[in-house]
């Protein structure tokens, strides 16, 4: 999309994306962009669409309209692992562990794209951004706590060296300080460079992260803009706020 | 006594190890997949019908082994490829049926080629019993608990050690995060048949001297594996030989101290016991998981 050379063209660019669950429609035209180095944050209630919305852009759900274009490749149709090659990685609702399986297991098999030389150096790379991790290497993943697990789940999407993270949900049943340990690692994730597309329910502190932001309803994007003007926004902060 | 006790060990653990690879490939499949492939048995009666037409056309034994365990491989992949892919989404039920009718088919194609009868494949090194205590041992029976021991030490290195065979467990553990991290489930789900096949021509090769084979054996050695692998607890690989192993050993002693004529009865009853008393069976523990 950059014609003129000024404005780069986004590393994600999603148009009219439409889903359905059967003959249900879940999505009725998303259009999303995520830049190069930018935090986006997508927020909605429950059931706006949020979590299919990534399903469709990890290629476990089937778009049935619309576009994704990724790094200027349209990737609609591609298969599931061959995205996670081209760089997209995301770190689902709900952690969704290899449960008996050990933590450096788990960290391994995110790597699974990846040469195995290279996946000695990221696990390093994890273990140093979430030390428990590594005190708890052994153990299988099922029986850490939530909060671990989380983090687990965002090392294991980190280890195949993602362009483009997709976090669903990563505050979704933790503590209050639980939820800003997580928020922060992220925060230091988009420092280094990382682009990430994040989805929450939590939308105080999801936009308050983000350098910009989509609000979900009924499988529509309805609002969009810098995630501080969107904290400021009256409609937003009516549905989602509470204010 | 010791010596007739010793007899029935030995009888139990040689059709053990079968029942064992055969719950195996059960197992396996039943991971990647959640169906229970009743095509199991057919691998088992390929792989030794097989070997058994190779040898007869003159094709020396070790190439007519492993021309067999290639062809059935391909059997499994064809299998998977022509009659669960194309099935998609289908239900497991309907797979299951899938499998059963597979199972049909590849008898039927058996019974034609290779004609009604039973026959044996030569013993790969003699048919001199060995005596310990007072109890024979046959060369190819050490050939058959030798070969599942040896299987098993490769099943435990690839699904513990290769990154291959731990994506393969992944994906049985949680399919969706399995797809997210860029493991081809649908690759999965077709190595686990090719597997599950070799495992059963393996099997089917190493115990056609012994039991002969003709194109119907597979069904109750199918039977057989699938009442081991509940028994240990389907999808658990140390259930799959722990169970291949009782089964064997309890239907040699229930033979030897009851009656030989009640042999084939001991699986249906114990897979009805375990069904009533521990439907997980020994080592599965994910029963209610699975959707």
């Amino acid at each position: 999309m950059s014609e003129d050379g000024q404005v780069p063209s986004p590393l994600l660019d999603v148009s009219d994306l439409c889903t359905h669950y059967g003959r249900i429609q879940a999505l009725h035209g998303v259009s999303v962009s995520v830049h190069r180095g930018s935090l986006v944050a997508l927020v909605g209630a429950n059931g706006a669409g949020k979590t299919t919305l990534l399903r469709t852009l990890s290629g476990v759900h089937r778009a049935t309209g619309g576009r994704i274009v990724f790094d200027g490749r349209d990737i609609t149709r591609a298969r599931a692992d061959l995205r996670v090659r081209s760089g997209i990685s995301q770190v689902p609702e709900g952690r969704q562990m290899f449960g008996p399986m050990s933590v450096e297991d788990n960290l391994n098999l995110g790597a699974y794209t990846r040469p195995i030389a290279e996946s000695r150096r990221s696990i390093g790379r994890i273990y140093a951004m979430f030390p428990v991790l590594e005190e708890r290497r052994a153990q299988p993943a099922g029986t850490l706590s939530g909060g671990q697990q989380q983090m687990l789940s965002i090392g294991r999407a980190l280890m195949s060296q993602p362009r483009l993270l997709l976090l669903d949900e990563p505050s979704m049943g933790l503590a209050p300080q639980l939820v800003a340990e997580i928020f922060s690692a992220i925060v230091a994730l988009a420092k280094g460079g990382m682009t990430i597309l994040l989805v929450e329910q939590n939308a105080q502190a999801a936009l308050s992260v983000a350098d910009f932001g989509y609000v979900i309803e009924t499988g529509k994007t309805v609002i969009s803009g810098r995630g501080r003007d969107l904290l400021q926004d009256d409609r937003v902060r009516q549905a989602y706020l509470g204010m | 006594m010791l010596s007739q006790t010793l007899q029935y060990f030995f009888s139990g653990l040689t059709n053990g190890a079968i029942y064992a690879l055969s719950a195996l490939g059960f197992s396996l499949i039943y991971n990647a997949s959640g169906v229970i492939n009743f095509a199991q048995g057919e691998f088992i009666m390929l792989g030794g019908v097989c070997a058994v037409m190779l040898t007869a056309a003159g094709v020396p034994l070790p190439l007519a082994i492993l021309i067999a365990v290639l062809v059935v491989s391909l059997v499994g992949l064809m299998l998977e490829k022509l009659a669960i892919e194309p099935a998609g989404d289908a239900d497991v039920v309907s797979l299951i049926i899938i499998t059963i009718g597979a199972s049909i088919f590849l008898q039927g194609v058996a019974q034609v080629v290779f004609g009604p009868g039973q026959r044996a494949l030569a013993p790969f090194t003699g048919d001199a019993p060995i005596m310990i205590f007072g109890a024979s041992l046959l060369p190819q029976s050490m050939w058959m608990m030798g070969t599942g021991a040896l299987i098993v030490l490769i099943l435990a290195w690839f699904f513990g050690r290769t990154r291959l065979g731990k994506a393969m467990l992944a994906t049985a553990h949680n399919r969706l995060a399995a797809r997210l991290v860029g493991i081809n489930t649908r690759h999965v789900l077709a190595l686990s048949f090719v597997i599950s096949a070799a495992l059963g021509a393996v099997a089917g090769v190493v115990s056609a001297p012994i039991t002969l084979t003709s194109y119907d054996v597979g069904i109750m050695v199918g039977l057989k594996g699938f009442v081991a692998a509940t028994l240990g607890g389907l999808g658990s690989g140390l259930g799959a030989v722990v169970g291949g192993l009782i089964l064997g050993l309890t239907e040699a002693l229930a033979a030897g101290y009851i009656s030989s004529a009640y042999k084939d009865a001991v699986p249906f009853v114990l897979i009805i016991l375990i069904l009533f008393f521990m439907p997980r069976g020994l080592f599965g523990a994910r029963a209610s998981e699975r959707v």
